[in-house]
């Protein structure tokens, strides 16, 4: 089943690339992608524990999450323009490292809580040890968003709603 | 379909952010605070100016242009990706290599290694 989906998933992204539609592309396209599924289907999605109605319910889940997300990057974003391109001596610039205990316990969970706060300006993740994250924050402003646990609930309610019961 | 107009917004809003990047570099104080500047401003611009041209592309809809608007949606998956590791990279390299943090009472402090 999850071979099914990787093979249907990698037939998709040959269709955009390739944009032809004729017998022998799509042809190549399958074989090409059924190769590349049996050799190396296992180096996706390795926790397969949970079953694929569950993985596609977080598939579901996850644009109402990057929405938000670039919400956050445009709002944080006008903030470092507004930063950059003050007057004077840079009030507001009051560089900061920061130490978070975040509670999500997969690793695919803490890389997206790491990528998406470096993703949104501001915030930048130097380091991961076990569940403390060290952050560098530019202005009390992001120092603020960062200390909120808002992001690491959204995450958890996509991705460890199994795990947090 | 699409008015040229909203592309034209898009795009020049995401020069306007790279301009900021750009200033952010140059008056920023030290290594780490640059580094916002440098790798972040771009993310969202090049998101706003990928997303100006795929609207763009969409203008007369065909199913070659729709393919086309696909893979700019590809590129920008990737920079999404992409961009947030390498600032980590660099500013993780930075961290352990001992760059001293600014503050702004005027002494730099250490990073605390």
């Amino acid at each position: 089943m999850y071979r099914l989906c990787i093979f249907l998933l990698l037939f998709g992204i040959w269709i955009i690339f390739s944009g032809q539609f004729d017998g022998f592309h799509l042809t190549l396209g399958i074989l090409s992608t059924a190769f590349i599924t049996a050799i190396s289907s296992n180096f996706f999605f390795e926790n397969r524990s949970q079953g694929v109605g569950n993985r596609l319910q977080q598939i579901i889940r996850i644009p109402w999450y990057l929405v938000w997300m670039l919400y956050q990057i445009w709002l944080s974003n006008i903030h470092i323009l507004r930063l950059a391109l003050s007057p004077n001596e840079l009030p507001e610039v009051e560089p900061k490292l920061v130490r978070i205990k975040t509670n999500l316990k997969t690793d695919f969970g803490k890389w997206m809580l790491a990528n998406s706060i470096t993703l949104t300006p501001g915030t930048i993740t130097i380091d991961i040890k076990d569940d403390e994250l060290l952050i560098h924050s530019i202005s009390s402003l992001t120092t603020e968003g960062v200390e909120g646990d808002d992001m690491e609930r959204k995450i958890a309610a996509i991705f460890e709603r199994e795990t947090t019961n | 379909m699409i008015p040229a107009t909203i592309c034209v917004v898009l795009v020049c809003i995401g020069i306007l952010f790279f301009v900021g990047g750009a200033v952010g570099i140059i008056r920023f104080p030290d290594f780490y605070t640059r580094m916002h500047a440098a790798g972040k401003g771009d993310t969202m611009s090049v998101f706003l100016i990928l997303m100006g041209l795929a609207a763009y592309q969409l203008a007369d809809f065909s199913l070659a242009n729709i393919l086309v608007a696909g893979k700019i949606l590809f590129i920008t998956i990737f920079i999404m990706w992409a961009s947030p590791t390498s600032t980590h990279a660099l500013i993780k390299a930075g961290f352990e290599e001992g760059q001293k943090l600014w503050t702004p009472n005027g002494e730099k402090e250490d990073s605390g290694k």
